[in-house]
This record gives structure tokens, sequence and C-alpha cells, in this order.
């Protein structure tokens, strides 16, 4: 064919088992583009010849050099035909290779994809930080306190979540089957949740285009975005999240991206970008020029009521949440999208499904010139390169290698054959059944250590609403929904309080945050049902026994009255039960005072009146109302434990709410 | 023979100083002689006085008790205008910090906190006054955003136009008050930058104090831990009182909370009393509201202890007062 040369091609093209090269063709680089930015000419006759005819149908004189973009910019200077002297001066964006532009429904769809994937970023987002109660004007005093948005949205849509509960409870609970859309969509159009939708993934797509090492440039980039074996691992992963869940434990949740994003996010950026905001506000309001002032008061007034609260939040021991979102952002330096390849267990159960999609990837491997720019922007890692066979359940459907390449391999549509696709996981069967049995059998093994009916440490104060324990750990994916919500910062991810099998699933810490009496925010948010939606009569006892979370309990050696002959009883103040769950015992008691009348005199004893508090515990709700507010800072006077929860038949006080036999 | 020449020398001399003057600066200005720094209760009591001090005829009783009518609104405004009209206390321009109780997540039927319509009456009026601006907030103790919603008095004020201020931690700021037990405190910044404050606290039991109104009331303007004040808690409140001088106080009674105070809880805890209470003498406004819920004000502590410093009169009886 024409002026084309071996000297035109890459050096080891020929080798393997690739087809036949197929000359160059073509006078590529000087093309005009068909996309050339803010040019209203009509594309080339000839490119579209060359896409209509495909190659092979127009003679080139084009040399490699042409296609330098550096000499690009400056055309028509040395190469180039006569019919290269017709074309504009300056080209539009070079296009390695033949140059020739992917499809324009692919371009467009490439940028709608990142619309998309910025449009369901800032939804997170937004229902992330609306995942508090702030209130409103238009109310009325007697309306429920709800939130207005459905704010766990994202869980709900989650099919991995689905999958989880109903395996462990043989339920789907609810808004749960909104996952069946998602679930949907992956069997038309393959994983395009996780390219398109999934915030976590699109945060890791940022992080890896934002903030690549430079160990992830050029060729070092094309290695590391070719599958690998260890992609295999989210499906293990995943396998062994359903063989726990088979066996009652919904552990899987802890690898579930929205709920790592829900929990790194909510428990850890926001604190800690609210904590960074204000100490800045502090600093600048400490310079005393009332302009500033009002400047740092305004802005807080605005982010407390939009993206943070009122209050600075604080979560018990999330250190290791936040440092596990550090590692795998910092992972994207080395390995794009680390997250999603190697441990997403939620991308694997879409892998599991997107066997069966409609659309997917057809390769024309013969045009392949192993440019590798397909490679280089992959996301999936799922070999979309001319030789080898598409990986269908790892592609993203991201679409990136249609739209850069440029020749003509790749491409997406309905029905596509599929000779060159490998749909199934690449996973090896023995290894499958192992990873299922060892996520099945490490639940006794955890529960042996730390069983809900022994050992059960007094600590475990779970939420109002929150189903019994076994039944709980069945539900609870620890997507920190209910601890995000929580008014008075009261409920915290468990570090190991709830034994190994509990981590990151809510307790009550009353010390940094009490229930408040009427709020059920906690159990609205859930997605699984781990807390149920109770009303405000049912939790706060109108008309039927209150909903207990646990019983007050005295340190009278700590107590101010009881102790120190010192008034007090804060705690009867705040407790919110009517009648108060919490009595005091007016007392007249000795004291001594406090200094010498004379010198060298015993100091006098004196009378004081003190009120002594005392626990009803039928009436105790456990809210740690008490224990919040009890003056003594360090280890307070008053003290709530999980002991006489409602939920439980066994962890009860009082004989007469030993309720065997009645459900 | 040297290996650099002058230049290279001077320049590697003159970093060589810069570094030793910067430090050696540094260790000057930012010398830290170790030490306790305590800050010592000294001098003369914080006073916030917001009084009014050109009586408009003279005539004018101390306090007004209005009882003659079902209407909260109708109280309100019979009370102040029988203590010579909004006008007489808020002029034109200023900016008003009205501050009801809005401690507790409770509704108005449960009467823990102001009567909303009490509320809103007053913000009212301060507006008709003229006032430029009205401020209505509080420092709540339960949840404040849920006090605030389910009080019905951010849906109320907001509705006249007030500016009502959630709490949050930006907003306090660390004050010398000088009192016996309050000496240097985090109080809540809108209720006392403002021209004018008037204070409308709710009628109610309380178990630790027997009573709370007017004076009880500027615990909301505290922040911290204000659990500890429970210790002293008449001191605290007489405190409290010395340091906050309302412009007027207006005394819900409309429901009043007779046990489980301060919270209530139960509808049946609390009574409708249809009253509302203007004045200017907190002390006698509240000995007067305690007798309400069967209490003497002889024998509510902080009362005594406000008599005693002079903040007001216990003796309400013989104060000049009206009832209308």
């Amino acid at each position: 064919m024409g002026g084309s040369t071996p000297s035109e091609f890459e050096p080891g093209l020929n080798g393997g088992d690739f087809p036949a090269p197929i000359p160059w063709l073509g006078t590529v680089g000087q093309v005009q583009p068909l996309d050339a930015g803010g040019r209203k000419q009509p594309a080339s006759p000839r490119l579209i010849q060359i896409r209509r005819a495909g190659a092979g149908a127009v003679p080139t004189q084009a040399t490699r050099r042409a296609q330098n973009p550096t000499a690009a910019s400056a055309t028509l200077v040395n190469s180039g035909g006569p019919s290269a002297l017709t074309l504009p001066k300056k080209a539009g964006p070079k296009r390695p290779g033949s140059g020739i532009p992917a499809r324009k429904v692919i371009r467009v769809l490439v940028w709608v994809r990142r619309a998309s994937q910025v449009g369901f970023v800032s939804l997170f987002l937004f229902f992330l930080a609306h995942t508090a109660f702030r209130g409103t004007f238009t109310a009325t005093a007697g309306e429920p306190v709800r939130l207005p948005l459905p704010v766990e949205g994202f869980l709900l849509a989650d099919p991995f979540v689905a999958a989880m509960t109903l395996l462990s409870t043989h339920t789907v609970y609810r808004g749960l089957a909104w996952s069946l859309l998602v679930l949907v969509l992956t069997l038309v159009f393959g994983r395009v949740f996780c390219g398109w939708i999934c915030p976590f993934g699109t945060l890791h797509h940022f992080f890896g285009w934002i903030f690549p090492s430079r160990y992830l440039r050029g060729s070092k980039r094309v290695e590391s975005n070719k599958t690998h074996w260890w992609q295999a691992g989210k499906y293990y992963i995943m396998w062994a999240s359903l063989g726990a869940a088979v066996v009652g434990s919904a552990i899987g949740g802890l690898l579930d991206p929205i709920c790592v994003a829900v929990r790194t996010i909510g428990m850890g950026v926001i604190p800690a970008l609210q904590y960074f905001g204000v100490r800045s506000a502090t600093v600048i309001a400490s310079s005393n020029v009332r302009a500033l002032q009002n400047a740092t008061d305004s802005a807080q007034d605005v982010l407390s009521r939009t993206v943070w609260t009122a209050n600075q939040s604080y979560f018990h021991q999330t250190w290791l949440i936040v440092f596990f979102l550090a590692a795998v952002l910092f992972m994207n330096r080395f390995i794009p999208r680390f997250w999603c390849r190697a441990l997403c267990p939620l991308g694997a159960f879409l892998g599991l499904f997107s066997r069966f999609s409609l659309f997917g990837m057809e390769k024309d491997h013969a045009k392949c010139t192993d440019c590798n720019l397909c490679l280089v922007n992959c996301q999936g890692a799922d070999s979309p390169q001319g030789g080898v066979k598409h990986r269908q359940d790892e592609c993203h459907m991201c679409l990136n290698c249609e739209s850069a390449c440029p020749e003509d391999v790749i491409k997406f549509r309905f029905l596509p054959k599929r000779t060159s696709t490998i749909t199934k996981p690449d996973l090896q069967r023995r290894t499958l059944v192992a990873a299922t049995a060892a996520g099945a059998v490490c639940i006794p093994g955890m529960r042996i250590g730390n069983w809900p009916d022994k050992a059960y440490s007094e600590k475990v104060i779970r939420p109002p609403g929150a189903v019994e324990e076994r039944a709980f750990l069945e539900r609870c994916i620890r997507c920190a929904e209910c601890m995000k919500v929580c008014p008075n910062n009261a409920l915290h991810p468990a570090f190991f309080e709830a034994g190994i099998e509990g981590l990151w699933t809510p307790i009550l810490i009353p010390r940094i945050g009490y229930c408040e009496f009427s709020c059920v925010l906690c159990g609205q948010v859930c997605p699984t049902g781990a807390i149920q939606k109770i009303t405000e009569k049912q939790k706060m006892g109108i008309g039927q026994k209150p909903i207990s979370i646990g019983t007050a309990m005295y340190d009278q050696g700590r107590c101010l009255p009881w102790a120190m002959a010192t008034p007090c009883i804060v705690c009867e103040e705040f407790c919110p039960t009517s009648p108060k769950a919490i009595w005091p015992e007016a007392v007249e008691v000795p004291k001594r005072d406090s200094k010498y009348q004379k010198e060298g005199e015993q100091a006098a004893m004196l009378t004081v009146k003190v009120q002594r508090p005392h626990v009803d515990p039928a009436l105790c709700v456990g809210c740690g109302a008490c224990e919040k507010v009890c003056p003594i800072v360090d280890k307070p006077a008053v003290y709530v434990t999980n002991a006489g929860e409602t939920r439980s038949k066994t962890n009860v006080i009082l004989l007469e709410n030993t309720a065997y036999g009645q459900s | 023979m040297s290996d650099s020449t002058r230049r290279d020398a001077l320049k590697r001399l003159g970093a060589l100083g810069l570094v030793v003057g910067g430090a050696a600066a540094t260790a000057k200005f930012a010398y830290d002689p170790g030490g306790f720094g305590l800050a010592q209760a000294s001098g003369e009591r914080q006073v916030r006085d917001f009084r009014i001090h050109h009586p408009a005829s003279g005539s004018e009783p101390v306090f007004a008790i209005a009882k003659s009518s079902t209407n909260p609104a109708e109280l309100v405004q019979r009370a102040v205008d029988a203590m010579g009209g909004m006008k007489r206390f808020v002029s034109r321009g200023d900016v008003v910090a009205v501050k009801p109780n809005i401690g507790w997540d409770r509704m108005p039927v449960h009467a823990a906190n102001t009567n909303p319509l009490v509320v809103a009456e007053v913000v009212k009026l301060c507006f008709d006054a003229g006032a430029k601006e009205v401020i209505v907030t509080d420092a709540s103790c339960n949840e404040a955003n849920r006090c605030f919603q389910r009080s019905g008095i951010w849906r109320a004020a907001y509705a006249l136009g007030a500016n009502v201020i959630l709490p949050s931690a930006h907003r306090f700021r660390d004050l010398r008050m000088k009192g016996e037990v309050l000496d240097q405190w985090p109080v809540y910044l809108p209720l006392v930058n403002a021209d004018k404050v008037i204070n409308v606290p709710v009628a109610k039991h309380h178990n630790l104090s027997k009573f709370t109104g007017g004076m009880k009331n500027w615990y909301g303007i505290l922040g911290g831990r204000r659990n500890r004040l429970h210790q002293n808690i008449d001191v605290s409140i007489a405190d409290l009182a010395t340091f906050m001088r309302p412009t007027l106080t207006v005394l819900d009674a409309t429901r009043v909370l007779l046990r489980n105070g301060p919270q209530g809880g139960n509808i049946d805890d609390a009574k409708d009393m249809h009253q509302v209470v203007a004045g200017l003498d907190q002390v006698a406004i509240d000995s007067y509201g305690c007798t309400l819920i069967g209490e003497k004000a002889t024998n509510v502590r902080y009362l005594k202890l406000g008599h005693e410093r002079g903040i007001g009169s216990m003796f309400w009886e013989q104060l000049p007062h009206v009832e209308v």
C-alpha cells in the first residue's frame, strides 16, 4: 500500500499471536479531526471516508513525525501530501495513531458519565451533610421530628447490602427493595454503578487522576492498569461476606463502599473539617476586629447549618476508620482505583451479575496498534487492549477506552459478540468455596469470644429501637448513618466493646452525648432495620411501656450528695421521664466545715440539707442524660449500662419485666 | 589561601548571622516564663445594665399582673400597657434581644418552655415600638434544634420577622462576670450584645431551687458546664440576676408547671393559670410568681439573696403594682 514502510510501526508489533499488522493509512495528524475544538469547519471528507470504509481505503504518505504532537502544531511545514495543504494550519486536539476519533456518541457519553459522577458524588455528600437534624421554623410544635430527605438513599440502592441482609434475615427490609434498580441496571449495562454512580468509586477515580505518583506515568501506568491476579481479592471478600451473612452476621458491611464512604466521610472528614474551620475561626475572631468576627460568625452560622452541626462532633476511636480511608486513597498513587479493583465487595457482587449484561465491548484485534491508550485511561483494569480478552466483570463501563482508542478497535454496543470477552470472574472454585467457608466459620469463631449472651459488655448500649442483639448483628451493616444523624453525638462506632464482630456497630456513650428522649432519627435512617422505625409514642411510652436502652446506676462514693454532703441533683433535673426515674430523698447530713473556726481547734461540724438521688428501675429508660450532665467530669457518679434494655429477654433487672412466652 | 571568594564568604556569614539572629529573636519574643496564669475574681461585679433610666411619668407601677383574659397575646398587651407601653422600653432603631425559656424539648402544652404566643406578642410589640431587629434566642439544655422547633417559638417568632438565633459554640465567649460563684464563664453573646434585653421566662416548678422564673432564666446566657452551678444554685442565680439587669421582664404564667420541674413531660403536671406579669423588678416578679405554684418567697433562697443584694424586693405586695 502507498508509501507505507515497516519503519512506521512500533517494533515488535509483528511478534506473538497478533494478526498481521495493517499498514499505516491516511495523512494522520494533518487530518482535521471531527471534533476540532471551536472550529465550525466540516469534517474532512477523507476522514469520513476512513471511518466508513475502514482502514485500507485511503493511500497515505504520512510519516511518524506527523503524528508527533509537537511537530503537529507546526503542520504543513515538512510533511503531508497535497490534500493536507487544504487543511487548516492549527489542528485541534491531536490524536495519535491513525487519529480516528471515537464515535461522537461515545465522546458525548464520556462527558455524560463525568457529569453523572459529579452529580452523584454531590448528591451523596448533600445527603450525608443533611444526615443531621437541624430543625426548621416551618414546623409546628406538634409535628413529629423527621428528616425531610431520604438521606440513606444510597444504602437502600446497594444490592450487596440487600443480599447480605436477605441471607441473614431471609427478608428484604423496606427501602432495600430499591437495590433491585441497580441490579437491573447491571444486568443491562454491566457495572455502570461503579463507573457512573458510586460516590466512593468516583472519589478514587478523582484521586487516581489528580494525585498520581511519578511511578504512575507512561508505561508504568499502562502496566498497573493491566488486569492483575489480585483483582480476584474482592470476589473472595464478597463470598466471605455472604458466607458470614448466611450464618447470621452482616459484618460484610465493614467493607461495603457506601458504608465505608458514610463512615469515613461522615465520622472522619466532616468532623475534621469542622475542627479545622472552628479553630481557624477562633484564631480570626481573637483578632478582636469586629468586622472579622462578624464575618466568621456568619460563615460558621452558614456552615453549621449546611456542612456540619452547631457543636463539634467527636467519634469514639475513629482513628482507625480515618486511617483506613487514608490508606485506600493513598493506594491510588500507584494503582488507580485500587479499592475498586482489589477490595470492593459491592463491585464484585455487581461483577457477578454483569456477565449477563446486554451491553458490552467488542474488539477488533486486527486494528490494534498496541498504542496502549486504552490502558492509560482504563479504570477497572479490565484488559481493554487488543490481543487479550476483555474482562466484562471487571469493567466499570466508563467508556474511556473507546474514547481514547485511535484505531477503531474498541466498540461498545448492545448484544456484542463475545468472542473476545470473558464474562465470568476469574476465580478458582476451591478458593471461592474456601473463602465462603472462612467467612461462615469466622462468625462463630468471633462469637465464642464474645457471645451476646455471655461475657456481654455493659458498655454495649444499643440505640433505641434496636432489635435483639443477634438479630441486630444480622442486620447492622456498620454504615454509621445512625451515628451521623444523632443530634446529641451520642452514638459512636464500637471499637472492641461489642466484640471483634461488633466492630463499628453503634453504641451509645452517654458521657459524650445522651439519647434525646423524644428523638427517633436513628431508626429513620437505618437502612436495614437493625434499628426499627419507632414512633415517639413507642419510645417515650405514651400509653405503653417506653423503650428502655439501659438503666442508670449511682456510684455513691462519687456522688456529691451521697458522698460529699454537697447539693447537686442535676441528674434529676435532666431526667426526661414523667414521673422522673430519678427521685431525690431530702436528708440532713453532717458536714465538717472546710476551715478552722479558731487556730488550734477542730473544724466545726455542720448540718446541711441535701437531696440524695435514687433510680427507679421501672421508669428509667437508660437515655444517659443523667450521666451526661453529672458534674463529676472524668468518671461520672451516675452511669448507664445496658441492664434492663427492652430488646433483650435475658438482660432484665425486674421480675415484672421478665416476659418469657411473650414476644 | 582561601577557597572561597570574599563575596561568597560574606554571603555565608550573612546567612549564619540571619539564622542565629532570627533564632535569638524568636527566643526573646516567644519566651515563656512558666507558671499558672489563673485569673482571680477581683474588683466590682460586672453588670450588663439594660434598664431604662427615664420613667415615663413616675406613676407607673413596678409590675403589672394581667389576668383578665384567656388569650396570651391579650394578657401580654395589657400587662405591658399597664407598664407604660412598649414604647417606654424600646426606642426606634433598637436591637432588642428577647430571651424566652427554650430550655427543653417539650411542646407548649407541657409548659416547660415559654408559651410561643407570649413570645410572639412580645416580639410584635417590640417591632411596633420601632425596634430595628428583634433577636429571639436561648442556650437550651436539650438539643437546641429540637427545643426551638418543638417549643413552637421558632415558628412563631420567625413568622413575625424576628431573628431566631440557634445557639452554637462560636456564639459563646468567656466573660468576667465577677460574681460570687460565677467568675469567668462562657456567655452567650447575642443576649448581651443587644441594646435592650427583654426577659420572657415561664413560671414553673424547679426541684432544686423550688421555683424558676425570671432570675433563673438567666442560666440561658451561660455556656460551658452549667451543671456545676447546681451545687450552689441559689448564689449562682443571684449572681446572674446581678449581672443581667433586663429592660423588662415578662413572666409567662398562662400555663404553669406545678411538679416534675423544670422539664415536666406530662400534660397533667401543668395547669392553666392565664396570667402574664410584666415589670421592672425581677425579684418582685419571681416572688409573686412563686405564689402561683404554692411557694412562699421566703422559702426560695435566691429570692432572699436577690433582695439582700438590692436587685429588687421580695416583698411584692408592698410594691406599687396593678392588676389588669
